[in-house]
């Protein structure tokens, strides 16, 4: 009895807990590190493709339900490119598989302060050069769709999502967000494809180039192309939705690389 | 109570012996992770693996922990266990454990766990210990099932996912209650449950 409870044995216990302990907490994070980097990636790829709506026009089913060879197949019809949100051009001396926005976003050196904005997505910080997505179907030489990561508070949480535009940048293809914590059933139903599909179509900017899309409180007029139904019981969740959208397309979001990308592509097909 | 077999372990908590409903303990997670019966049964199983393993393995070496530090000991072991846990759903279970978020991690905190390593694995021999674990996991997750049926039904309209009451704002009829969404609609579930199970086993009411 003494014995055990002598301080020689407190320690020497401690010790080999310890190390027992890390060792296999470690064992199971490294062993499953692969695995996991996976599946953060094909979560990543099925929301690209679900904000794309590659995924129903193609297979007629969400991202979540397609095999492995499915995903690889349409993903392939994606491009990922790097690009300065401040100057709107691409970058192309960085290495694009291995940059992660989220990462530089909180790192100070690659990222830039939310100052003063109309449109406040309520984050504090953005990173300097984003990832952007473009889908071209095999055998065509011009962009269908360009998908631009958004983020911004909603009541419990940052959002995370996707925004898909048309190849005229100014409609809205879809929109997804693939994190978040905002109630199930209230602000949770960002997630509810009935609701998600009322994006398809809405314009992102008014006649005078102004970020203009959002979310109404109650059901959205008839025929406006800016508004969508707002989630009943979740006024703070839709307000920043608004707000994380128009904050995203305007000047200190994708504005630059919008409209150089507009510009380049009215050049090259002539018109 | 007397001498305890394998069999005794692992039905006495589910109903006479029940951890949440009699000795209300972890009730945390009982009220986050019950809107949807998935998580919760996922959740269930986490809690029952680390309940059971973390038993065994206090048992195991219980002859050899220090009073003094036999507290943290127990906590090493079990923070260990979740953390493992928590990793195989990541890699397994991806989608519902980016549902479940930390409260996986919080298992750490759940009372029921340590409860049993403390007051039955430090008395007892590994193989009943582990039982134990499994019976008393086995009794959360019993609560967990009832408490998310309710609100995953009456919230959402849905069970397992399915649809069973078609929600009005997508075409059907059933207008659901958002309060069942909300943590404090476990709060009157569980209360409904202790309620039912203390009209049928009266002994289990305690002396006013």
């Amino acid at each position: 009895m003494s014995q055990r409870d002598s301080t020689v044995n407190t320690l020497l216990t401690a010790t080999i807990l310890c190390v027992v302990c890390s060792l296999v907490v470690s064992v199971a994070a490294v062993g499953l590190k692969g695995k996991q980097e996976e599946n953060k990636m094909l979560d990543r790829q099925k929301n690209i493709l679900d904000a794309a709506g590659l995924s129903i026009g193609e297979f007629g089913k969400p991202a979540s339900e397609l095999s492995r060879e499915q995903i690889d197949e349409l993903y392939a019809w994606v491009s990922e490119e790097l690009v300065d949100l401040q100057t709107g051009e691409f970058v192309t001396d960085m290495d694009t598989a291995a940059y992660d926005p989220r990462e530089a976003a909180e790192k100070a050196d690659s990222s830039v302060e939310i100052g003063e904005t109309p449109y406040d997505p309520g984050v504090g910080r953005r990173e300097k050069v984003a990832k952007v997505y473009f889908v071209k179907k095999p055998g065509t030489n011009q962009f269908q769709q360009v998908v631009l990561p958004v983020y911004g508070k909603g009541l419990w949480s940052t959002l995370y999502g996707y925004l898909a535009l048309k190849n005229d940048l100014e409609t809205i293809q879809g929109l997804t967000f693939y994190q978040h914590a905002e109630t199930p059933g209230l602000g949770g139903e960002v997630d509810n494809p009935a609701w998600k599909a009322q994006w398809e179509d809405q314009k992102l900017y008014n006649e005078n180039g102004e970020p203009a899309a959002m979310v109404y409180k109650g059901t959205a007029p008839e025929g406006n192309p800016y508004a969508v139904d707002g989630l009943s019981g979740a006024t703070i969740t839709s307000r920043g939705v608004t707000n994380l959208l128009r904050y995203w397309a305007s000047e200190d979001g994708y504005g630059p690389f919008l409209s150089q990308l507009k510009n380049s592509t009215s050049e090259t097909s002539g018109s | 109570m007397a001498a305890q077999t394998t069999k005794s372990v692992i039905v006495d908590p589910l109903v006479d012996n029940n951890p949440i409903a009699l000795q209300i303990l972890g009730i945390c997670s009982a009220l986050a992770v019950t809107t949807k019966m998935e998580t919760s049964i996922v959740m269930a199983i986490a809690v029952i693996a680390v309940t059971a393993f973390s038993n065994l393995a206090v048992s195991a070496i219980r002859a050899y922990i220090p009073s003094s530090i036999r507290i943290i000991v127990q906590m090493t072991v079990i923070a260990s266990l979740v953390i493992v846990v928590d990793q195989v759903l990541k890699a397994y279970l991806f989608d519902i454990s980016k549902q479940l978020s930390v409260f996986v991690g919080l298992i750490i905190t759940n009372c029921i766990v340590m409860g049993r390593a403390e007051g039955f694995a430090m008395k007892n021999g590994p193989w009943l210990s582990f039982w134990d674990g499994i019976g008393n996991g086995l009794g959360y997750g019993l609560v967990l099932l009832f408490v998310a049926f309710f609100r995953e039904l009456l919230g959402s309209g849905t069970l397992m996912g399915f649809v069973i009451l078609p929600l009005d704002r997508n075409g059907g009829w059933y207008n659901p209650n958002n309060l069942m969404l909300l943590p404090p609609s476990a709060f009157f579930l569980i209360g409904f449950l202790i309620w039912l199970i203390r009209a049928y086993k009266p002994e289990q009411i305690e002396e006013s």
